[in-house]
């Protein structure tokens, strides 16, 4: 054997070393958490990171972001995600981005089983399930108590006498909301396209002629508060975190449940596809459904989570507007999404598009 | 030997422009160019055609917010002319020294913080519940609270402050190279401020006048930021509709249809610029 030979495996040794202390640096110790604000407060991170010495890094997204992100990279850049129910299906068929969850290595029995099995129906491919119920919530209306008896559901937000005071987004929750108030059932229709593209229709003209009295069509959900806040705009469509947020500052401001029923989602866990460190994204479920850690969710986003117990340890402020909100009926009242079939979207789409374009 | 060296260097000098302008202009541009002509079938089933486009046809909306983005950046393009004129002549023929330089700074200060601050700014100050509409109830002008956010104006507002800054500097290049002797022989000649202004500073201000209404017509066209948070429910802007279908509707193909759309006809509009001031794109940027 030469020298030269010797030198050169001696170098790739050197370079297979550093590359293997390199990557695994890298898998053992850290979570990409790709989530929602207040979903991972600091406190949380903290505690976790001490008790199991892996990095957690957090980039804050929304449902279409998270899905465009993930779909751009064919599922890599994170280790955990968390879609809602009703967003996952669809897009799994489509881009194919997250992995089957292995149940056996999820904590259920901390878990609340009936949102265990709405997830796992509303995320069921195959003989998959790609979800694990995180947080819920749901959403409706916030109104200010000088309105509140004439803004009881989404469509007495076209009251004339309330013009100019109101504001929602032009998203789809904003149609499926309407179409409920105005009495139709957008859930049932899902699988039957000219009846759901019948509904839209009717809810298109509806908002198109409601328009005139909308104060501003809301983006984002400081955007909304500062416009509560200031008075600006005294009813709105909206989530109930951000209802129950305002009447901590603002006894006048409530969140109320419509009388058509109130909007359930529920933000689970899903793993992407190319996830580098499945290990620890399971770590992260079974830590942060424990009742005492749950509870400190709760108490940073405002909304409730699918952990079994945590109500004792939330704020009891936040649990009295919560209660204040949700009757016994209006909590079986609501109207927890499905999962979204394939063209709705587009469908909605463009709907969404002609009411931004009509004057 | 000499030669293969210097052209070497020119090679190495040249690579990350070349990697700039391959890599993150010209590839995704033709990629979109590609996503553009796919028409998606079913889940998981791609097909070619035209689809997209003629959507943008068919569907009123799509082109009548094209239209209305158009006529709105020309319109910014314009106003923002007409205000930056004068701030550009006092600076590069009436203010001297320190005050000079301090003027400029003036006009540079706002773009050290980002759009997205300068809209807030002007959205604090436009609220109903903002400064101005607590000054006129203040002074007794206004009864109740006055609206002056969420419509067009207040669009075009927040527009032309953006491009200010774009509008001034190449006007004040350009005027600062003109002789006065050439003004003060137009006003011997008998010649009004008027006309001394359409025949003498406005032709030499051309390239200047061209190359910054080139510059503010597309950031205007291409702004997102201030469309969105200060026009309200009416303001339809189109990189809001192309950025829906990438982001909100996960319609890829769609998105870059329009994307391809506003590029050529953007690219259009300049051109047809270009002409009737009968300018040439070389001459504007040299």
């Amino acid at each position: 054997m030469t020298l030269r030979t010797t030198r050169k495996s001696a170098l790739l040794g050197a370079t297979f070393l550093a590359a293997a202390t390199f990557s695994g640096s890298l898998f053992a110790e850290e979570l990409r958490l790709i989530t929602w604000g207040g979903y991972a407060p600091d406190e949380v991170v903290a505690q976790f990171e001490k008790e199991t010495g892996i990095d957690v890094k957090i980039t804050l997204s929304n449902n279409e972001d998270m899905i465009s992100k993930l779909r751009a990279t064919g599922g890599a850049g994170f280790d955990l995600a968390q879609p809602s129910q009703d967003r996952i299906v669809g897009v799994q068929r489509q881009f194919n981005i997250y992995k089957p969850i292995d149940y056996s290595r999820i904590n259920t029995d901390q878990l609340q089983s009936s949102m265990v099995k709405a997830t796992q129906d509303a995320t069921k491919l195959g003989n998959d399930y790609y979800g694990v119920p995180s947080v819920w919530g749901t959403s409706g209306l916030i109104v200010h108590s000088s309105v509140a008896d004439t803004v009881k559901d989404y469509t007495d937000l076209c009251d004339p006498s309330v013009a100019g005071d109101v504001s929602y987004r032009l998203k789809r929750p904003t149609l499926i909301g309407f179409a409920f108030a105005m009495g139709m059932d957008p859930f049932a229709a899902y699988n039957d396209r000219d009846q759901y593209q019948s509904i839209m229709k009717k809810v298109e003209d509806k908002l198109i002629d409601c328009k005139a009295n909308v104060k501003t069509y809301w983006t984002g959900g400081d955007q909304l508060l500062a416009l509560l806040r200031t008075g600006e705009v005294k009813a709105a469509m909206a989530w109930d975190a951000g209802g129950w947020k305002l009447n901590a500052e603002n006894p006048d401001i409530r969140f109320v449940a419509p009388e058509s029923g109130a909007l359930g989602w529920i933000d689970t866990f899903a793993i992407p596809r190319r996830s580098e460190n499945e290990e620890a994204a399971y770590k992260w479920i079974n830590f942060v459904m424990q009742p005492e850690i749950a509870a400190k969710i709760t108490n940073a986003s405002g909304n409730f989570t699918a952990s079994k117990g945590a109500d004792e340890y939330v704020k009891s402020d936040l649990r009295d507007a919560y209660r204040a909100s949700f009757t016994d009926q209006a909590i079986n009242n609501i109207k927890w999404y499905p999962p979204v079939p394939p063209g709705l979207e587009t469908m909605e789409g463009q709907v969404l598009d002609r009411v931004q374009a009509a004057n | 030997m000499r030669s293969s060296a210097g052209r070497l260097s020119l090679w190495l000098l040249l690579t990350p422009f070349l990697l700039w302008i391959v890599l993150l202009v010209l590839l995704p541009h033709l990629q979109m160019l590609r996503v553009s002509f796919q028409v998606r079938e079913s889940w998981d089933t791609l097909d070619w055609g035209l689809q997209q486009y003629q959507n943008f046809f068919s569907e009123s909306y799509y082109w009548r917010t094209f239209v209305r983005t158009g006529v709105m950046s020309l319109f910014t393009t314009f106003l923002t002319l007409v205000i930056a004129f004068p701030i550009a002549w006092y600076i590069a023929k009436l203010a001297r020294g320190r005050s000079k330089g301090l003027l400029f700074l003036a006009c540079l200060i706002p773009f050290w913080a980002s759009e997205l601050v300068r809209t807030y700014g002007w959205m604090i100050l436009l609220r109903e519940s903002g400064v101005f509409s607590t000054w006129l109830q203040a002074l007794g002008w206004a009864d109740g609270p006055v609206e002056m956010l969420y419509n067009d104006v207040a669009v075009i507002i927040g527009l032309v402050y953006n491009g200010l800054l774009f509008m001034v500097v190449p006007l004040v290049t350009t005027l600062e190279g003109m002789d006065e002797n050439l003004v003060e022989a137009g006003y011997d000649l008998g010649g009004g401020h008027f006309t001394v202004l359409r025949e003498i500073v406005v032709p030499w201000a051309m390239p200047g006048i061209v190359s910054g209404c080139i510059v503010v017509f597309m950031l205007t066209l291409g702004s997102y930021l201030t469309p969105i948070l200060m026009g309200g429910k009416d303001s339809a802007w189109f990189t809001q509709q192309i950025f829906t279908q990438f982001i909100t509707r996960f319609n890829w193909e769609q998105g870059a249809a329009l994307g391809v759309l506003l590029l050529v006809l953007s690219s259009f509009i300049v051109w047809i610029g270009l002409r009737v001031t009968g300018q040439s794109l070389r001459k504007v940027m040299g």
